[in-house]
């Protein structure tokens, strides 16, 4: 250590010399550690400047931004965008399509890769597992726009899905052009994506389970039902928890790019979510202050789930993020 | 397993297989609709209702159309520029910080990685971000694709972890034979977490590969377009008309439009597909990597 503190390395001596004056404790860390600091500060740089400078900017939430002041020297206006979005007709319906997307997700989609793991985890077949294994992953490799392309075509009038539907009495009708539908169009090919793979975590943690317990239980009699609600999903619970936690977390940062791609200025009424609303006030109105300030309410509300959630998980179940 | 089967067993087996082999058609369908679609004849395709459980006929035209874009062509190859270039820089920043923020006793590595993972949970919101590329001078450049996220903080955190893991003794007896902590890294640390390094490169390029909301952000040219954003053109705005130029009648044009659609998924999907099964255990090491440490 004293080798690498005598070295006189040329790059770090700037970097270190900067901080000159600080408590010798810290003068000494950094000294021994140069080369340690130096490695964190592209890091540190790119966190400065595109996390935290942002965040910085999020202030014309409570300005009048004009880009001739910047964002320094905008007039500052309080809680005015703030009020304006709450009272205005939108805020309700965006906060009820973004938590109600959400929380669709959660019952429809969340609890399908566990069932599909269960499934798999009984293939007595390893080749057969194997196969549906790979097959199922497939979706989750294809990109979000041509995700979104096929969806567009198969449920235009005329599409597939829609000629299908047509038997079961439905009209041959663009299904995306009903705001009825969109919800069940975005979960449905959600879960058809992700399923394989969201499962994967799920079951890696049935790996773990000691098969002896399958064998006592099979000797007392109990059936393949049994077995799995009184041992597999106990034995997986904890995997389960945190992926509830981590997906809560997310409740407000719902995959706003596939419904971007999604929606359409008819179905606004069911589709549209606070980010999709925020760009288009902001980027395409320029609205920048007003966005910003929406945005700045959806990242408040998320960080506030994130902590919440983690807290209930701890207490209730001794699970927790951090 | 050399217990007998009772008869609940036997049908519970039976039904599961039946359910998992309908959900793989399911899954596979689309697919494989697409790819009909594509080399169908477009006249029988445009008539055509329902299921497809074959091409109708054979066409390559759509193919040719495609390949012969010369907008389709320079979108790949931008393409390969940003995710080449992107993750060749996303992964020497997040081995350096990951690897530095590691280290045990270095002062201010736990207060630094606070303000790191505090990014994970809170952002300023898409519009400071997108006014600070901007005042960056960064419209219209092709650095407003990889800078603005060069660090992923997921990718981080599993980096980190996977560096506190190796033994300390490693690191104290390099460091009596004189080494510095660069030459650990390298001749240490980096070989011995090559599985995780190829789990990181496996997310930082799919995820440039798949991006296309940042493009649209910061670009107006469309000569530095990423393929997905070009593939959003044609398939989600259904704007295939560049692409026709100088073809044959008008009502061709449409028929031909609804295959290079098609046409388009495949050229964009195949290549992906292709490697995917080489590298799929290393995407499911990274989905176990991440899950050690959310």
């Amino acid at each position: 250590m004293l080798k690498s503190a005598a070295r006189p390395a040329k790059q770090a001596s700037s970097g270190a010399a900067q901080r000159e004056g600080f408590f010798a404790g810290i003068r000494k860390d950094f000294r021994r550690n140069r080369l340690i600091y130096l490695m964190i500060l592209p890091v540190l740089i790119y966190y400065l400047v595109f996390h935290y400078f942002p965040m910085y900017g999020a202030t014309i939430a409570f300005k009048d931004f004009n880009a001739l002041d910047g964002i320094t020297g905008s007039p500052w206006v309080g809680f005015k965008h703030f009020n304006e979005f709450f009272s205005s007709f939108y805020f309700w319906r965006l906060l009820k399509n973004t938590v109600l997307l959400s929380a669709y997700g959660l019952v429809f989609s969340f609890p399908m890769p566990i069932v599909l793991a269960l499934l798999l985890n009984e293939v007595r077949h390893n080749g057969y597992k194997r196969v549906v294994q790979t097959i199922t992953y497939i979706p989750h490799f294809i990109s979000i726009v041509v995700i979104c392309g096929m969806i567009i075509d198969f449920v235009k009038q005329d599409g597939v899905i829609t000629h299908i539907l047509t038997y079961l009495g439905m009209e041959n009708n663009n299904l995306l052009l009903e705001p009825g539908n969109f919800r069940s169009i975005y979960i449905i090919s959600d879960i058809w994506q992700q399923i394989g793979w969201n499962s994967i975590i799920y079951l890696a943690a049935l790996t773990g389970i000691d098969t002896e317990m399958f064998e006592a239980a099979r000797i007392d009699g109990a059936g393949k039902l049994r077995q799995i609600i009184s041992i597999t999903i106990p034995s997986i619970l904890p995997t389960i928890v945190i992926m509830l936690i981590l997906k809560v977390g997310t409740v407000m940062n719902i995959g706003f790019e596939k419904v971007m791609l999604l929606y359409n200025a008819s179905i606004y009424e069911t589709a549209d979510v606070i980010s999709t609303f925020v760009y288009r006030r902001g980027i395409l109105e320029a609205a920048y202050s007003y966005s910003a300030a929406v945005g700045l309410f959806n990242s408040v509300i998320n960080c506030t789930l994130v902590i919440v959630t983690n807290k209930f998980s701890k207490k209730f179940t001794e699970t927790s993020l951090w | 397993m050399a217990i007998q089967r009772t008869r609940g067993e036997r049908i519970f087996d039976a039904v599961n297989t039946i359910v998992l082999f309908i959900l793989s058609a399911i899954t596979l369908y689309p697919l494989l609709y697409v790819l009909f679609a594509s080399v169908s004849e477009p006249g029988p395709l445009m008539s055509h209702r329902g299921l497809l459980l074959a091409p109708l006929g054979v066409q390559w035209s759509a193919y040719r159309l495609v390949f012969q874009n010369p907008i389709i062509l320079s979108s790949y190859a931008n393409t390969l520029l940003y995710v080449t270039a992107g993750t060749a820089l996303s992964l020497v920043l997040t081995t350096l910080g990951a690897y530095g923020l590691s280290r045990k006793n270095v002062k201010w590595s736990t207060p630094l990685m606070m303000l790191i993972v505090f990014t994970m949970w809170f952002s300023g919101g898409m519009i400071p971000h997108f006014l600070n590329v901007s005042n960056l001078g960064m419209m219209n450049s092709r650095l407003a694709l990889i800078l603005p996220k060069a660090v992923a903080t997921y990718n981080l955190i599993v980096m980190r972890t996977s560096f506190q893991a190796l033994p300390d003794s490693l690191e104290e007896s390099a460091k009596i034979d004189g080494a510095n902590d660069f030459t650990i890294l390298l001749r240490i640390a980096i070989p011995l977490s090559m599985p995780v390094i190829a789990v990181i490169i496996l997310f930082y390029a799919s995820s440039q590969w798949n991006a296309w909301f940042d493009a649209m952000l910061f670009l107006n040219r469309r000569e530095l377009f990423p393929l997905q954003l070009i593939l959003r053109e044609i398939l989600v705005l259904n704007s295939t008309d560049s692409m026709m130029a100088g073809s044959a009648a008008q009502s061709d044009q449409i028929q031909i439009g609804e295959t290079i659609k098609y046409a388009t998924v495949i050229v964009a999907t195949v290549p992906i597909l292709c490697i995917y099964p080489f590298l799929q255990k290393y995407f499911v090491k990274g989905v176990m990597v991440g899950a050690i440490k959310g």
